[in-house]
This record gives structure tokens, C-alpha cells and sequence, in this order.
């Protein structure tokens, strides 16, 4: 379990990262947290010439309160967005996610960014980020560009971000008063999903006004179960409405269709509730 | 006068090694640096079977650091062949064993060339520069294609079969002839299991230093069997015994995996002879688990004959048990072991044993936690589950009608074996009133009547076991090459302290603390004053190692006839010291009186005397040790019932466990805290077999679950809070009265759980369910559709990973 030789190195700003980024060429990566990095690399399944190390860019950490939506610096850990109080407040289902992941050690080195970025499809940030309709913010050599969630995650472990480009923030829309919850079916506790399903619903007057569902680890990226959403919308929150809509999360017959749609039924039965 | 002391034995002792073992302030193999130490890094060949054809060293000896590239052929004429301690039959087809292959690679993960190097770094950096080209064989993976012998993993044998070992109980003329039971019985049960392949998964990669300075060649190994790696390398190598020292410091898990001798520590110790400088190699966990031994492995055809009213008759066992490409230290008798359990505590009257070994291009398998009886209980116990679903009748039931009962003890098995003590009933009636078995029937019966998404379970197990292992005599009657002895000393230094030397070699069982608790008890010494010394061929002269639950039943017994010895001379010089007839010298606590009399001598003073040897009794050697070794009669037998209650989620075929009590005999208890934690991590190694792990391989014969990503193992998280009490019928066999539980808890839950499982679907029409019960597997059966095996969504897991890397 012994890495292949690389050059460390230790940006100060975000400029300076994008500039090593360009300097070092398509060989070089961004380390974050490293938790999906170190392994990879000390099993020699990948060896980049250079690390960047960004975590010494501390613009990059913390949630701030945009307007009308939340910026989430990629650098913020799992654990910080799990404690944040604007994420409790205005985007539940990222913090009921987050409470899932992994285990402690590890949401106190993971980071936001480096999740969705790493864009494995079994890893649970990316179902959420794309149901909530988030914006990659990206720092490029050429400035910043915005990119929307369903653009940025390409295929398995490939997002729209070009070889000198960096993550800097995630701007997530306020969902204030939605009712949110995470279904995640794993075999152990450390274990990736085999399946999950994060569900946000808003209801009002007794009738469902409002559903946004993503699936975790059902294709090569997140899934959107617009299906689902449409089939909600001036449904009341009752358990016919939602199994009934619950149906179109997948059409297969196979075990993971099967859990689309149950774990989306249950997802959604807890995000009427709360 | 020292006050009579509380015992020690019993006493709920925090272990006395486990604060330098936790913050690993000890000395690991791996922790070992010595001056000009040279690092080994191991190719191993990605493909299961092929000859290889060139291996091409040119770019890698030129890469930094690196003072040599050996290969197979560099050591063709002096690896000689790994041994193999038990040949199970006179007939057994037993191929050489190379620990690096020279000309054909027979599995995955086995060793084609070595790199030596300054450091790891440039150790494994050169390994990516060595090319081999390989000539692909057919791969010989599945045993029952392998039997048929199309293709040869052996071509040189012949065969793919190695040996047929048969236990008969007529032909033994300890029972009945099985056909005529079966030809004549109102009920024949047949079922075939299947006992996955599984990795032991010690916490501790396996590590070897290799030192040749001062004339000898010290090996430190993470090992559990010191005494015997130092046999067998010299019976390899050819280096004479006594030039060989064998160190295992602290060992950080093994389960069996580590009761091995490995190519690795063979390597090393060739290549620091050869080179004449220390060498070091320490594996990673993928490297573990592609080529350290893996367990279990069997496909197991069970037939059961039975009467109307629930009574077994008959018990037929054929087994397939899958050798892997190698025969290890004991990989032939693995099965064998469980020969004498399938019959368990159930009174048949005929039995029939009929193991097939066989050889795939697999990793070799051998011991791993219970070797054997895991697999018989396992067997046993679904089929008297099934026994009861076919009379309808209550499982317990029908357990309860078949048992030994307590007042039948000693009670010679159908197997042959002799099992000397037990109380099956009251165990059981401990387990269902702390289980709260019938509240439970009934809350399964409203789940099934309300149609609930979440089924309710009971599994039930009821196991006995055989450890202590072993009656030399009887080791020899198998065929086994070793004793089955074990052997303490005990040093009494002028101060007054103790020096405990053990044959045995714990690697987290907490000897240290519990062979204290011993000799505190037995000398009146306080705990505090016994050192145990362990694991170091130089200082602990002789013994037979840790494994098959053996320590304390044999080893501590050793411990307890060397403190006789110790007591006895020093009740001799205790009577010349207060000059009176040593029938009238009485001990206590620690100190020798004189009957009637306020004369006293501590141990301490007598121990002094003998030490100084100023005024010895005519005769009498100075110094006060003793050495003793033991010899067992008879095995020991833990048994007890497990009570499993699961949840099954028929909508996505989750499994929770709700509910979990074990109540254990395992004879007198040194230490129920300890007794307690080997419970535990006994439970958590069995569960995990039933929910959890499986090692599969992809059709080229590549390990599919080389990373823990892939390999599930629970946590603590994934596991119930286990109810956990005993019964204590002391066994017969040592004084100590101890039984033995470092299998027992892995033995008895594994069909506890299946048997649970298939109870809360069975009206679902589910019959069988194989192992690990993953959630797509329950779910498929649930649908009434065929076994999906391990499938690929089984973990998530880094197989995501492999994606992106191209390989593996």
C-alpha cells in the first residue's frame, strides 16, 4: 500500500491553485480531503505526477448566505455541514445526508466539494445536489463559470470540470421549510449504498406543492426522478399518493429497480412527515 | 501474615497487556528497525493459471534503490517445498509446494519474483518495472467441474481429487450401519449447503524480519505458531534448529490465518541468507487477502433419517472441500476436524462420514476460527431445522428429544469421541428465559397474520464443540505430524517475583493477564508480581502454539502442574527452614506454617533460601523453578444454545438482527471479562459468515474481494448488543476445569442467524437461502427466483473504484 512517487504542492489562493493546475499539466490532481484520493493511490490505481493540496485555501470552507440561496465553499468538511445552521434551515436533505456518510473520522476530514467532484455514482452528495437544482461554481484560468448539477456529473467518476479547473463554491437554493429525508440502503456501516434515494417535499395547504428526488447509485452518475416529482405535484402527502408516484422511480424488474422504488416510497412517506 | 487474598481466578480482570497493545506501544514485526535492513516487496501473478514463459528483471534492478530481483529460478534449488503436517491419508496426492513459483503459476496472488530494496518505496516502485509474460492453462475453479478432471490443476498428478477420508460408525463398531437407517426410516432428509470461501482477516498484516548477524538467524514473525515455524523452516532450509530463533512479539490477530508456515517467512529467511543483511517484509491488506490462506470452502450433501415422532437415526455426510492450489500446514485436515461434530450433541445411532478434498487454482485454505466445526454445526443445525418443518414440529422440540441428557454423561458419541461433561438442558433454559423465546413466538405469529413488510425470525442453535486440542495419541491416530502437548515454567526470582515462560502464543487472547491470574492463585502471589514471557523460541523453550481453543485447557494446566512443582519444593525447604516434619507444613496465601503453630515463612523467604542456598536441605538443587508439560486425555467440550431474532425486510430483503443471546458453557471461568470479549468477537466472525463475507473470484479465477471496500466486514455498529450468560459444568480433563471459548461464539452462530432468517420467510414459500444472506439474495428468494450469488451490487464498494483504474 505504497503510493507512487508525486511532487507536493501547497497553493495559498485559489489563483495560485488554478495557475500549478495549468503549470503541471493533465497528470496533476487536486487533493481535497483525500478521503476517495489516498486509497486510490495507495493501491497504484492512479498516479498523478503532482498533488495540489488545497487545504490550505481557507476562502474555500464555510456556508454562506446568499439571497435566495446558500454558498457552500468546497472545502467545507461533512462534519461542518452537518453542524451549519443555514444548511439545517434552508437546504435539511444535505445536512439528513450527510449524517450518513461514512463514519466520523472521515466527515471530519471529507469535504463537499471533493464528493461531488470525485463523482462517484454510489457516493451520496451527488443524488441530493442534483435533485436540489445546485450550480458548481468553477475557477478556471479564464475566471469563473457556473455550471448546473445536471451538467457537471458526466459519467462514472467524470465531471464537466476541464483538467485546470477547480470547485470553489456550490450555490444551493433555499428549500426553507421543506420536508427532506435520505432512504439509504447499505450492507455495513462503512459500505456504500447499494442503493438511496433522497427526497425533498414541500406541502402546502395539505397538498404537495413541490418534490425534488434523486437516486444514489442507480446509473454511471445521480439520477433525477422527475417521474416521480411531476406525478406529486397537487398530490396531498397521503401514502396512495406517494406509492402510486413512488412507482416511476424505475420500470425494471431487476433487485436495484425494485429498491428505486421502495426506498423512493419510503423517502418520501418520512419527508411528508417531518 | 498476609491476608487471604480474593481469589484471582474468576476475578473480572482488565487485561494487563492491552494498553500498550491498543496505543501500539509495543513491538509489532513491523515496528522492527534494524541497521542496513534491507525491504522485500513481493510480484504476485495477477492470472489464476499459466506458465510463465520469461520474466524479464532488466528494468527494475536499475531502479533506485534496489539491490536485487530474484525470481523462482533464483531459489529452485534451495526452496525445497513448504510442508504439509498432515498427509489425512496414506494415499493423499500432495503436489511440491514452492514458495515462489519457478515455471507455473497455479493462483492468483502467488508469489513470481521479489524485489529487494533499500526501502518499501523503491522496493514497490521497482515491482511495476518487472514484466512476465505468462502462457495461459485452463483454470480450474468450481470443485464439482474439478472432479471430473477435464482440466488439471496438477497436471503431474493425474487428478484434481487429493483424498477420500472416511469415518464410518459400523465399520468404527461405534454404531449402526447409515444405509440400513436410512433404507428403514419413516423420514430421509437430503439438503445440500454450501460454506463460502472466507478470509481470517486478522487485524494485523503479516509481517517477517529476518536477521542474520551474531551466528544465528532470528526471525521475527507476525505468527501464532513460533515452535513450529522454527521446525518446520529448518526442516525446509535445511539450517539446523538450533541456529534458528523464531520470535513472535506481540501478534495482532490471527483467527488460524496466522497458523501457518508462508512462503513470505521462507523468502525472507533465503533471501537474508543469501544477501547477508536483515531483511523485512510486511504485506498490504490487498496482499493479505489475495495470498494469505482462506477458510472454509465446502459443499456439504447431508442426509438425515429420522422416525415419525421426531427421533434422528441416521446421519450421512458428504463433503467437497476445496484444498485451493497448495496443501498448507493442515489444509487436508481442516475438514477432518469436523468429522467428530456433525453428529454433534444428538444421540444417532449411525454415522457416516465421506470427505473429497480438492484441488482448484484458488489460494490454498486451511484453519480459520473453529477449522471444521463450524462447518458441522452449521450442517447439523439447519438440518434439524429442517427436520422440524418436516414433522411440523417445534424446533426446539425436537433438539430437546435427540440431546444427551445431563445424567448421560460421560457419553460415547457415534463419532467415537467421549464427551465427558455437559448439561444441555439447563443452558437452554437459561437461553429461552433470557431470550424471552415464547414472547416472541407470538409477536412473529401477529407479523405473519398482519401481513407485516418486516418478518420476524427465530433461530435457534444448540452446538457443542471439541478444543483443547489435542491427545497426542489421538493426533497421531489422524495422522498429524506433531504432539498435541503443551509446557510452562515458572522461575521464582530472589525477590520474590515470577517469570512465567508458556508455550503457547497469544496474539489477543490475554494470556499475560489470565496465566497471572493462575499463578497469583496457586503461588499467593500478587497479580502484579507474574511476568509471562511468550512467543520467543530462546526463552520459551518448547510448545505447541496457540490454536483449536488450546491454551488454557492444555497450556494452563502445564502452568498449573509447574506451580505444583514450585510448591513442592518449597514446602520441602520450608520445613527445614522451621525445622519440622513437612507433613505438619501447611500453605496459605502465600506463606508455609507450621501446623498449630504461629512458625511462618513466606514464599518470598523460601524462595530467598533456595536462591542463596546457604542452608539447603542434604540433596536439594539451589533455585526454585519448574517445568511442566502436559499431555491431554481427552478433548474438552464447550457447548450451549444460541437464540438468534431477526427482522427480515421482505421489500428489500434487509436482515437486522433484534435479538441475540448466547449462554455458553465453557467450564470454569479464569476470567469472565475476557470470556466475555471471545464471545463477542466469536459472534461477530460467525454473523458475518451468515450476513456478511464472502471471498468470490471472476471466472479468470481473480480474486473479486481484495479491499475491505469489497470484503464486508461488520462493525460494531452493524451488530445487535449481544445477551451473553453461562452455565459451568466443569470439564473433566484438567484440573482447571476450563473448557476452552476461542471458537465457540463463531461455532454456535452462524446457523443460529440462517436458521433465524429462513424461519421469518419460510411461510414465504423460501426454502433455502445461501450464504451471505445479502439483502439481493433474500429479495430474490422472497421473489422465488434462483440465487443471484454475490452479485455486483453486494458491497458498493471500490469495485466503483476499479472503474476509473482500469484494473484491479
Amino acid at each position: 500500500m505504497i503510493p507512487a512517487e508525486f511532487k507536493y504542492l501547497f497553493p495559498s489562493t485559489v489563483d495560485e491553485a488554478v495557475r500549478m493546475l495549468a503549470e503541471e499539466g493533465e497528470d496533476a490532481k487536486v487533493i481535497a480531503g483525500g478521503q476517495s484520493l489516498v486509497p486510490v493511490l495507495r493501491m497504484r490505481l492512479a498516479a498523478p505526477t503532482a498533488l495540489i493540496d488545497i487545504g490550505g485555501l481557507t476562502e474555500l470552507t464555510g456556508v454562506r448566505d446568499d439571497g435566495d440561496s446558500l454558498l457552500i465553499g468546497a472545502m467545507t468538511t461533512h462534519y461542518e455541514v452537518q453542524r451549519d445552521h443555514l444548511v439545517q434551515d434552508h437546504a435539511l436533505l444535505l445536512r439528513l445526508v450527510t449524517d450518513t456518510i461514512a463514519d466520523p473520522q472521515i466527515r471530519h476530514r471529507g469535504t463537499f466539494g471533493g464528493s461531488l467532484c470525485h463523482a462517484d455514482p454510489a457516493g451520496d452528495l451527488l443524488a441530493p445536489v442534483l435533485a436540489l437544482d445546485a450550480v458548481m461554481i468553477i475557477a478556471g484560468p479564464s475566471g469563473r463559470r457556473e455550471v448546473p448539477a445536471a451538467e457537471f456529473f458526466v459519467d462514472y467518476f467524470t465531471t464537466a470540470l476541464a483538467a485546470d479547473e477547480i470547485l470553489v463554491d456550490v450555490r444551493v437554493p433555499k428549500y426553507t421549510g421543506w420536508g427532506a429525508h435520505y432512504e439509504k440502503l447499505n450492507r455495513v456501516a462503512q459500505a456504500w449504498s447499494i442503493v438511496a434515494v433522497a427526497a425533498a417535499v414541500q406541502v402546502r395547504d395539505g397538498t404537495i406543492s413541490a418534490a425534488r428526488v434523486g437516486l444514489t447509485n442507480v446509473g454511471s452518475g445521480p439520477v433525477r426522478a422527475t417521474g416521480v416529482e411531476e406525478a406529486l405535484i397537487g398530490q396531498p402527502p397521503s401514502s396512495e399518493a406517494i406509492s402510486e408516484a413512488a412507482l416511476r422511480a424505475s420500470s425494471g424488474d431487476g433487485y436495484k429497480d425494485n429498491l428505486a422504488r421502495v426506498l423512493t416510497g419510503r423517502a418520501l412517506t418520512a419527508a411528508v412527515a417531518g | 501474615m498476609t491476608a487471604t487474598a480474593e481469589p484471582e481466578i474468576g476475578k473480572a480482570r482488565l487485561r494487563k497487556e492491552d494498553a500498550r497493545l491498543i496505543t501500539g506501544q509495543t513491538r509489532w514485526t513491523d515496528n522492527l528497525q534494524l541497521t542496513g535492513m534491507l525491504h522485500m516487496a513481493v510480484l504476485r501473478s495477477p492470472v489464476a493459471h499459466a506458465r510463465i514463459t520469461n520474466i524479464d528483471v532488466s528494468r527494475a534492478t536499475a531502479m533506485p534503490g534496489v539491490a536485487v530481483v530474484l525470481t523462482g529460478e533464483d531459489f529452485a534449488a534451495e526452496q525445497g517445498s513448504l510442508p504439509c503436517a498432515w498427509p489425512i491419508t496414506e494415499d493423499m496426492k500432495s503436489p511440491p509446494a514452492p514458495a515462489m513459483a519457478v515455471d507455473q503459476v497455479n493462483f492468483a496472488g502467488e508469489a513470481v519474483a521479489l524485489v529487494i530494496a533499500d526501502s518499501a518505496y523503491h522496493a514497490a516502485d521497482a515491482l511495476e518495472a518487472i514484466d512476465v509474460d505468462y502462457e495461459d492453462l485452463p483454470v480450474v475453479l468450481d470443485m464439482e467441474e474439478a472432479l471430473r478432471d477435464n482440466d488439471l490443476v496438477h497436471p503431474d498428478l493425474g487428478t484434481n481429487k487429493c483424498a477420500t477420508w472416511i469415518f464410518d460408525s459400523a465399520e468404527a463398531g461405534v454404531g449402526t450401519n447409515v444405509e440400513d437407517e436410512i433404507a428403514s426410516a419413516e423420514v430421509v432428509i437430503e439438503r445440500t449447503f454450501r460454506q463460502q470461501r472466507l478470509i481470517p482477516a486478522f487485524m494485523e498484516p503479516r509481517s517477517v524480519v529476518v536477521d542474520t548477524t551474531a551466528g544465528m538467524f532470528t526471525v521475527w514473525s507476525a505468527t501464532q505458531i513460533p515452535h513450529i515455524l522454527r521446525w518446520m523452516l529448518s526442516a525446509v532450509t535445511g539450517i539446523s534448529e538450533h541456529k534458528l530463533r523464531v520470535i513472535a512479539p506481540d501478534v495482532g490477530g490471527g483467527f488460524g490465518g496466522k497458523l501457518q508456515v508462508t512462503p513470505e517467512e521462507l523468502l525472507c529467511l533465503l533471501v537474508a541468507r543469501r544477501m547477508g543483511r536483515p531483511v523485512k517484509w510486511t504485506e498490504s491488506r490487498t496482499e493479505s487477502m489475495l495470498s494469505a490462506h482462506h477458510g472454509r470452502d465446502q459443499i456439504q450433501k447431508i442426509t438425515l433419517s429420522a422416525r415419525r415422532d421426531g427421533t434422528v437415526t441416521g446421519l450421512k455426510v458428504e463433503l467437497l472441500a476445496d484444498m485451493g492450489a497448495y496443501l498448507r500446514l493442515v489444509t487436508p485436515g481442516v475438514p477432518i476436524l469436523g468429522a467428530f461434530m456433525f453428529n454433534s450433541i444428538y444421540k444417532f445411532a449411525a454415522y457416516r462420514f465421506v470427505c473429497t478434498n480438492v484441488f482448484t487454482n484458488k489460494v490454498p485454505t486451511d484453519a480459520y476460527r473453529g477449522a471444521g466445526r463450524p462447518e458441522a454445526t452449521f450442517a447439523i443445525e439447519r438440518m434439524m431445522d429442517e427436520l422440524a418443518v418436516e414433522l411440523g414440529m417445534e424446533p426446539m422440540k425436537i433438539r430437546e428429544m435427540n440431546w444427551i441428557k445431563h445424567e448421560e454423561f460421560p457419553f460415547n458419541t457415534v463419532a467415537g469421541l467421549t464427551y465427558d461433561s455437559g448439561n444441555y438442558e439447563a443452558a437452554t433454559a437459561r437461553a429461552m428465559e433470557l431470550f424471552g423465546y415464547d414472547e416472541l413466538r407470538e409477536e412473529q405469529a401477529r407479523r405473519r397474520s398482519s401481513g407485516d413488510v418486516v418478518q420476524l425470525g427465530i433461530g435457534i442453535s444448540t452446538y457443542t464443540e471439541m478444543c483443547g486440542l489435542a491427545p497426542s495419541r489421538v493426533l497421531g491416530a489422524l495422522r498429524y505430524a506433531a504432539g498435541g502437548w503443551e509446557t510452562a515454567s515458572i522461575r521464582m526470582l530472589p525477590t520474590g517475583k515470577v517469570e512465567v515462560i508458556t508455550g503457547t502464543s497469544p496474539h489477543g487472547q490475554g494470556h499475560e493477564t489470565v496465566w497471572s491470574q493462575i499463578v497469583a492463585d496457586k503461588l499467593g502471589v500478587p497479580f502484579e508480581d507474574v511476568e509471562v514471557l511468550h512467543g520467543d523460541t530462546a526463552t520459551s523453550h518448547k510448545g505447541m502454539d496457540s490454536y483449536g481453543s488450546r491454551s488454557l485447557a492444555v497450556g494452563g494446566t502445564a502452568l498449573v502442574h509447574a506451580a505444583d512443582k514450585v510448591l513442592a519444593k518449597a514446602r520441602t525447604l520450608a520445613a527445614h527452614m522451621m525445622e519440622c516434619d513437612e507433613a505438619d507444613v501447611e500453605f496459605a496465601s502465600g506463606s508455609f506454617s507450621v501446623r498449630g503453630t504461629s512458625t511462618v515463612r513466606s514464599l518470598g523467604d523460601v524462595v530467598l533460601a533456595a536462591h542463596v542456598a546457604h542452608d539447603l536441605p542434604e540433596g536439594m538443587e539451589p533455585g526454585m523453578d519448574a517445568d511442566a508439560t502436559f499431555d491431554p486425555d481427552n478433548f474438552s467440550f464447550p457447548h450451549g444454545t444460541h437464540l438468534c431474532a431477526t427482522e427480515v425486510d421482505t421489500e428489500t430483503g434487509m436482515v437486522r438482527i433484534s435479538r441475540y443471546v448466547a449462554v455458553d458453557d465453557v467450564g470454569t471461568v479464569m476470567n469472565p471479562l475476557i470470556v466475555d470479549g471471545q464471545v463477542h468477537g466469536g459472534l461477530a466472525q460467525g454473523i458475518a459468515q451468515a450476513l456478511y463475507e464472502e471471498a468470490t473470484h471472476d471466472e479468470m479465477g481473480t480474486l473479486t474481494t481484495a479491499t475491505f471496500a469489497d470484503y464486508l466486514l461488520p462493525c460494531a455498529a452493524d451488530l445487535p448488543a449481544f445477551l451473553t450468560d453461562r452455565t459451568t459444568t466443569p470439564a473433566t480433563s484438567n484440573p482447571l476445569g476450563a473448557k476452552g471459548v476461542g471458537e465457540a461464539g463463531t461455532i454456535a452462530s452462524t446457523p443460529a442467524v440462517v436458521n433465524s432468517v429462513l424461519d421469518a420467510v419460510r411461510h414465504l414459500g423460501v426454502r433455502d437461502i445461501e450464504m451471505p444472506m445479502s439483502p439481493e439474495r433474500v429479495w430474490t428468494a422472497l421473489q422465488g427466483r434462483p440465487d443471484p450469488g454475490a452479485g455486483d451490487v453486494a458491497a458498493g464498494g471500490l469495485g466503483s473504484i476499479d472503474a476509473q483504474g482500469g484494473q484491479s
